[in-house]
């Protein structure tokens, strides 16, 4: 079994607020990333799938088509973006990162060929905070 | 004639997150996505800015500092990441409200922020990473 991985990075806004809570227990519990008028990061996103290569190809798969396929369904949909209001795969949820890894994962999903397992989303919320999901 | 020249380069590195958006209020919503394309969301986006802070001057004979690096530390926190960090700069600092936060605009207004701070027999440069590959200098 290999390991392989494609990068990729996106720019957002975003606020952690639970509506459900007063003000005051939001910056108590969230700080200053509950600023009301939000702040902001560079993601950089790591997709990981696993496979056996391709005997035909040497590849465990296209990783130009991984690039596309993320792009399609990630990045056009949070780069540049407010993630608490603009993004639809966030709806309804806390846009902490771990949260938005598990979406990550389900928006990749569904659009992977079978023979191409996701195995990982890592994703940096600054250089040195990441998540990771297995799914 | 070559004079001698003490001179050291001091580097102070930070880092901030906040939101902004890119747009010039004078222009119209086309124009502006024209010109600053997803730059100028109107719901904002963010980055990771990071900050480089350069003082160049000869080491004092008594300490051996060119300028203490706790103090410079604490006048870049002061000046700049208690004033930016994890904020809107479009909407909750002073310095944007006529001036648009691109990364050049920001970079001077904490040149300016800390010059005032620092010994005048200094020099000062700063540099503002956006995002790893977008980074500005000011002075040039």
């Amino acid at each position: 079994m290999v390991y392989l991985t494609r990068v990729e990075h996106f720019n957002a806004a975003h606020r952690l607020f639970n509506p459900g809570w007063s003000k005051e227990q939001n910056e108590a519990v969230f700080g200053k990333c509950a600023n009301e008028n939000w702040h902001g990061h560079n993601y950089d996103l790591y997709v990981t799938i696993k496979r056996n290569p391709d005997p035909d190809t040497g590849f465990l798969f296209d990783v130009k088509k991984l690039s596309e396929i993320i792009k399609e369904h990630v990045i056009e949909k949070v780069d540049h973006r407010n993630l608490n209001i603009e993004v639809d795969f966030l709806a309804g949820k806390m846009c902490s990162t771990e949260n938005l890894a598990i979406g990550i994962w389900q928006q990749l999903q569904p659009h992977l060929p079978a023979e191409a397992q996701l195995h990982c989303v890592k994703l940096y919320e600054t250089p040195r905070i990441y998540v990771e999901y297995f799914g | 004639m070559n004079l001698p020249n003490n001179k050291i380069a001091v580097f102070r590195k930070e880092h901030f997150n906040a939101a902004h958006r890119i747009f010039n209020p004078s222009w119209d919503d086309k124009k502006n996505a024209e010109v600053f394309g997803k730059c100028s969301n109107p719901n904002y986006h963010g980055h990771n800015y990071e900050l480089v802070v350069k003082v160049v001057g000869e080491p004092d004979p008594e300490t051996g500092y060119v300028i203490d690096m706790k103090v410079l530390s604490v006048i870049t926190k002061e000046e700049v990441l208690e004033k930016f960090d994890h904020k809107n700069l479009n909407l909750d600092t002073i310095y944007f409200r006529d001036l648009n936060p691109t990364a050049e605009n920001i970079v001077t207004v904490i040149y300016d922020l800390l010059r005032k701070r620092i010994d005048p027999k200094l020099e000062l440069q700063v540099r503002l990473y956006e995002t790893e590959r977008n980074f500005v200098e000011y002075p040039a």
